[in-house]
C-alpha cells in the first residue's frame, strides 16, 4: 500500500534522487524522500543503509553528488549546516555535539546574533501572559534588552523558552554535568530556537531509559501538533508504530517504500528493511541447572583520575553455563567493570575472583591465561581489541604469541585458526592478511568474538557485541554466545537493548552511576522495571510496593 | 637580589619587556582558543620584527612599520592556516615549519639593516610616557611613577588588548563562537557557525600580534637589530599560554612574571656584589624562564583533572568525516 506522491505544497521538504558515495562506498543511491508539513515521519533501515547519510546531506553535513533537494516548495543547495538551519532543518545527532566545557546556555546561543536570541525567545510574551507579570524583565523594551546581556538572564528565557515543549533542563549547568537525556534536550532546544521547523531526531532513543523515552515522544508529538516536521530515524519497531504517521524504509543505500504506519505491519516492515523473510525469535536454552559459581566480584569500588566514583561496592557473581546479562545507561560503569576484570585498571578496593582464586591486581595477561576472555566493543569499535592496520591472522596472533615458545612467532596455526574463524562466522574478507580496518563493522565484531570464543574461556566478557550490526549479524551473534552458554562458559553480556536482554539473557544486572541497583530474573521482569532500575531506583525499593510513580 | 628586584628601576624594565610576550601571548591565546596549537610564534615575531624594522629604518615612519610588522607574521600566520585549516596538516610539524622559515627570512632581510639603529623620530615617539608624573613629591609616589607610569604608549594599548580580548572572548556572541569552535568544531559548525572564517581570522590575528610583539624587540628594547632577535621568546610564549590557562587577564601577571625573569639576567650582571657569586651568572639566570616553563609543563599535566585547554587543540576538521 504504498502512498502516492504527495502535492508538492503540502511537503515540508522533498529530496529527489539523492546519491552519496564515500570512495567506493555507496552510502545513497537514487534515494526519493519526502516529509509532510506536521507529520512524524521515521526512516527506517538497518546499520549501513544510508540513514544517517540521507540525513546528514539534508543538514547539510554532506554535500550530495547528485539529486535535488527542496524545502518549502523551493529548491535549495546547501554548503553548510548553517546553510541548512537557515532554511528551518534542525538536526539532533545521534553523537551529541555539544562543548563539554561550556553551560548548556552557551552551547545553545552559540552563532547566534544577541538579535536573534531574543526574537526567538520573545515570541513567549504573547504566548504566556502571566509570565510578563511573574518575570518584570520580560515586560522591558527590546532596546534594554539588548543591553542585557548577562547570560543568567538568557538562560531563565531559555527555561521558559523549554517549558513550552514540556522540556525541563538546568541551562546554567556545564554540558559534561547534564545527563544524557538532558543534553538531548539541550540539543532539541538548540535547533528549535533557531527557528526549526523541519527537526531531525538520529536515533534518539538509543541512549534514553523507556521513561525517558516516553517523555521525548511526547515532547516530539507536542512539536508536531505545533506545526513541526520531524524525521524519525530508527530500527526499533515498536517505536515507529507508537509514535510515527509514515514511514520510509532505506535498504543498502536505496529507498525501498513509503507506508503508512497504522496501515502496515511490522512483519511486513521487516522483510522491506532486510529484504526477505527472517526468524526474529531469540531463543534462550535453559541455564546449567548446577549453578556452579566462576566469577565472583565483591566490594568492587574505582575512582577514576579525577577521584569520581565509576563503580562503587559493586557485587555479583556468574555461573557457569549462564548469561548474565548488564543494563543501564552509557556511562554507568559498564566500561570500568570490565576492565577492572580484565585486568586493565585496578579496582580501589574490593576482590574479583574466578572459581574462588582472586584475579584481581595480576596483568592482564595471566588473567587471559585463567580463562578470562574479554570482548569489549567500544564505539569506534578498533579502539580496544584489535590493531586496526593489522590482518585477521596477526590480531588472532595477539592473543596467543605470548603463549608460544621460542624466538620466532609461528604464524601457520594462527592462520589456520583464522581462515576456521572466517568460515564460521561468515566474515566477508577477501583474504586472511587483509587490514581489519578495512572491513564493515559487523565484520570487525566477528573478527574479535571469533578471536575469542577460539581462546576458549571459562568466562567470557561481552561489551556491545552488537552495537551497530545489521539483524542478522546480531542474530549470529547471539547464536554464537547461546553455544557457548551450552559448552558451560559463563557469559557477562553487557548490552543496550532491553529487548534483547530480557529475551537473551538469564539474569539482568542493572548498573546506575556505577552502582548495583539489583539483579533480575529475565523471565520475570519488564522493560518498565528495569528502566526505573537504570535511573536509580533499587530493586528492593521496586518490589517492596512502594509506588516509585506515585510518590514522587 | 631583594634589592633588585624590588627597585623601580628593575620593576619598569620588567614592564617593558614584558610587552613582548605579552603580545605574543594574546595572539597564541586567540589561535588555540579557535583550536589550533600554532608553534611557529618564534617565527612570526620574527618576520613582524625584521619587516617591521626594515621599513622603520627605510621610512623612518611607525606608521608603515606598523603595517610592514603586521604584513610579516600575518602572512607568515596565514600559511599556517591554509595548511592546516584547508589541507588539515599537523599542527604541530607545520608550526615548527613555520619557526624554521620565519627566522631564515627575517634574518637575511634583517642583515640588510643589521647596525643601523632606530630612526630617532620613532625613538622619540617611544620616549613619550603619557602617563608619567612631572615631579612626584613623595617616595612612594616616585616608586610608582618609575615603575608603572613611565612607559609608552605600547605598553598601555597592550594591556587595555587583553582586558578588551577578556570581554570579548567570554562578553561576545563571536568570542563564544570562537570558544565553542575550540572545543568543539563540529558542535559549531552544526550551530551555523562559519568554523573556517573563525579559524583563519584569529589564526592571522594571533600572528599579527606576535609580530607586534616581535617588533618591540628591535625598535623599542634594543634599539638596532641583531640576527635571531626573539632568542626564545616565542617558545616562552608557547608555555605561557598554558601557564595563563588561555585566559588574557591572567596572561597580563603571567607575562610580567615571566618579563622579569627574562631580564633578571642582565640586571645581576649589572650589580657588581651580586655578579661576583659564582651562581649568579647570567647564562644560568638567562635559562631561568625556561626552567620555570618546564615545572609549569609539569604541574600543570599533573594537576588531576584541571582543564587541559581548548579541546580541539591539534584535530583537524574534516566536516565530512565520518
Amino acid at each position: 500500500m504504498s502512498v502516492s506522491s504527495s502535492s508538492p505544497a503540502e511537503n515540508a521538504f522533498s529530496m529527489k534522487g539523492i546519491s552519496k558515495s564515500f570512495g567506493s562506498v555507496c552510502a545513497n543511491e537514487g534515494i526519493d524522500f519526502e516529509v509532510k508539513i506536521g507529520e512524524i515521519h521515521a526512516l527506517l533501515g538497518e546499520n549501513g543503509s544510508g540513514k544517517s547519510t540521507l540525513m546528514n546531506i539534508l543538514s547539510g553535513v554532506y554535500r550530495p553528488d547528485c539529486g535535488k533537494i527542496s524545502v518549502f516548495g523551493e529548491t535549495r543547495d546547501f554548503r553548510s549546516p548553517g546553510d541548512a538551519i537557515r532554511c528551518g532543518i534542525g538536526m539532533v545527532y545521534q553523537h551529541f555535539k555539544l562543548a563539554e566545557s561550556l553551560s548548556a546556555t552557551d552551547n545553545i546561543i552559540a552563532g547566534l546574533s544577541k538579535g536573534q536570541i531574543f526574537r526567538a525567545l520573545q515570541t513567549e510574551k504573547s504566548d504566556d501572559r502571566h509570565i510578563s507579570t511573574m518575570d518584570p524583565d520580560v515586560s522591558v523594551s527590546p532596546d534594554q534588552k539588548q543591553r542585557r546581556t548577562g547570560t543568567n538572564y538568557i538562560s531563565d528565557l531559555i527555561r521558559k523558552f523549554a517549558k513550552r515543549f514540556h522540556i525541563d533542563f538546568d541551562p546554567d549547568k556545564l554540558a559534561s554535568q547534564l545527563s544524557v537525556s538532558e543534553k538531548q534536550s539541550v540539543e532539541i532546544i538548540k535547533v528549535l530556537i533557531r527557528g526549526a521547523k523541519i527537526l531531525i531526531m538520529d536515533e534518539p532513543t538509543a541512549v534514553l531509559t523507556p521513561q525517558e523515552t516516553k517523555k521525548l515522544f511526547s515532547v516530539l508529538k507536542k512539536m508536531r501538533d505545533q506545526g513541526c516536521s520531524i524525521v524519525f530515524i530508527s530500527h526499533k519497531l515498536g517505536e515507529i508504530t507508537e509514535l510515527c504517521d509514515r514511514v520510509t524504509v532505506l535498504r543498502k543505500g536505496r529507498s525501498v517504500d513509503t507506508l503508512v504506519v497504522s496501515q502496515v505491519d511490522t512483519y511486513d516492515l521487516i522483510e522491506k528493511m532486510v529484504g526477505r523473510k527472517i526468524e526474529l525469535e531469540i531463543v534462550r536454552p535453559a541455564p546449567n541447572p548446577e549453578r556452579l559459581e566462576c566469577l565472583r566480584v565483591e566490594g568492587l569500588t574505582y575512582h577514576d583520575e579525577k577521584g569520581l566514583a565509576k563503580l562503587s561496592d559493586v557485587s555479583f557473581s556468574t555461573f557457569y553455563g549462564e548469561i548474565l546479562g548488564v543494563a543501564g545507561l552509557a556511562g554507568s560503569g559498564q566500561k570500568e567493570l570490565c576492565e577492572a576484570i580484565a585486568g586493565i585498571i585496578r579496582p580501589s578496593s574490593g576482590s574479583i575472583s574466578v572459581d574462588a582464586e582472586e584475579i584481581s591486581g595480576l596483568s592482564p595477561r595471566s588473567i587471559t591465561a585463567k580463562g578470562v576472555s574479554m570482548c569489549f566493543i567500544p564505539e569506534d569499535r578498533l579502539g580496544m581489541g584489535l590493531v586496526a592496520s593489522m590482518g585477521i591472522t596477526e590480531n588472532v596472533l595477539l592473543k596467543e604469541y605470548a603463549f608460544q615458545k621460542g624466538i620466532f612467532i609461528k604464524t601457520d596455526r594462527a592462520s589456520e585458526k583464522s581462515d576456521q574463524i572466517i568460515k564460521e562466522l561468515d566474515i566477508m574478507t577477501p583474504g586472511v592478511r587483509h587490514p581489519v580496518r578495512l572491513l564493515s563493522g559487523g565484520n570487525i565484531q566477528k573478527v574479535i568474538l571469533g578471536r575469542e570464543i577460539h581462546l576458549h574461556p571459562k568466562l567470557m566478557i561481552t561489551a556491545y557485541a552488537v552495537r551497530g550490526l545489521d539483524i542478522q549479524s546480531s542474530h549470529t551473534v547471539y547464536r554464537l554466545l547461546n553455544e557457548q552458554k551450552k559448552q558451560n562458559v559463563s557469559v557477562l553480556y553487557i548490552g543496550e537493548d532491553l529487548d534483547v536482554l530480557i529475551a537473551f539473557c538469564d539474569r539482568i544486572m542493572v548498573l546506575c552511576r556505577g552502582e548495583n541497583m539489583g539483579i533480575l530474573d529475565a523471565n520475570h521482569t519488564s522493560k518498565i522495571e528495569i528502566g526505573q532500575m537504570m535511573s536509580g531506583t533499587r530493586l528492593e525499593v521496586i518490589r517492596t510496593g512502594v509506588d516509585y510513580v506515585s510518590n514522587r | 637580589m631583594i634589592s633588585i628586584l624590588t627597585s623601580p628601576d628593575f620593576i619598569s624594565s620588567a614592564i617593558s619587556f614584558s610587552v613582548i610576550l605579552l603580545l605574543g601571548t594574546l595572539g597564541e591565546l586567540l589561535t588555540e582558543r579557535a583550536g589550533h596549537l600554532n608553534l611557529g610564534v618564534e617565527g612570526m615575531m620574527l618576520l613582524g620584527a625584521s619587516f617591521g624594522y626594515i621599513a622603520a629604518v627605510r621610512s623612518s615612519s611607525l606608521v608603515f612599520a606598523l603595517v610592514a610588522a603586521c604584513l610579516g607574521s600575518g602572512l607568515g600566520a596565514l600559511m599556517y592556516a591554509f595548511l592546516t585549516v584547508s589541507l588539515r596538516v599537523n599542527q604541530t610539524v607545520t608550526g615548527l615549519a613555520l619557526t624554521m622559515f620565519g627566522a631564515g627570512l627575517a634574518n637575511s632581510v634583517g642583515s640588510k639593516v643589521a647596525g643601523t639603529s632606530t630612526p630617532p623620530n620613532i625613538e622619540a615617539f617611544f620616549s613619550f610616557h603619557p602617563l608619567e608624573m612631572d615631579s612626584p613629591n613623595s617616595a612612594f609616589l616616585r616608586f610608582i611613577n618609575k615603575a608603572f607610569l613611565s612607559h609608552d604608549v605600547f605598553v598601555y594599548f597592550s594591556i587595555v588588548l587583553a582586558v578588551l580580548l577578556c570581554v570579548f572572548l567570554f562578553r561576545t556572541q563571536e568570542g563564544l563562537a570562537l570558544r565553542l569552535t575550540g572545543e568543539n568544531t563540529a558542535a559549531a559548525d552544526a550551530s551555523g557557525i562559519k568554523v573556517t572564517r573563525i579559524k583563519y581570522l584569529y589564526i592571522v590575528i594571533g600572528g599579527v600580534l606576535c609580530g607586534l610583539g616581535g617588533l618591540y624587540l628591535p625598535l623599542v628594547q634594543q634599539g638596532y637589530w641583531i640576527e635571531n632577535i626573539t632568542a626564545g621568546q616565542g617558545w616562552l610564549v608557547v608555555a605561557l599560554v598554558i601557564f595563563v590557562r588561555w585566559h588574557p587577564i591572567k596572561a597580563i601577571a603571567g607575562s610580567f612574571v615571566f618579563g622579569a625573569l627574562s631580564i633578571l639576567g642582565s640586571s645581576v650582571q649589572l650589580n657588581e656584589r651580586l655578579s661576583t657569586i659564582p651562581f649568579y651568572n647570567q647564562y644560568i639566570m638567562s635559562m631561568f624562564p625556561f626552567f620555570l616553563t618546564i615545572v609549569v609543563l609539569v604541574i600543570t599535566s599533573a594537576r588531576k583533572g584541571a582543564w587541559r585547554g581548548p579541546a580541539e587543540i591539534g584535530h583537524p576538521y574534516f566536516r565530512e568525516d565520518r
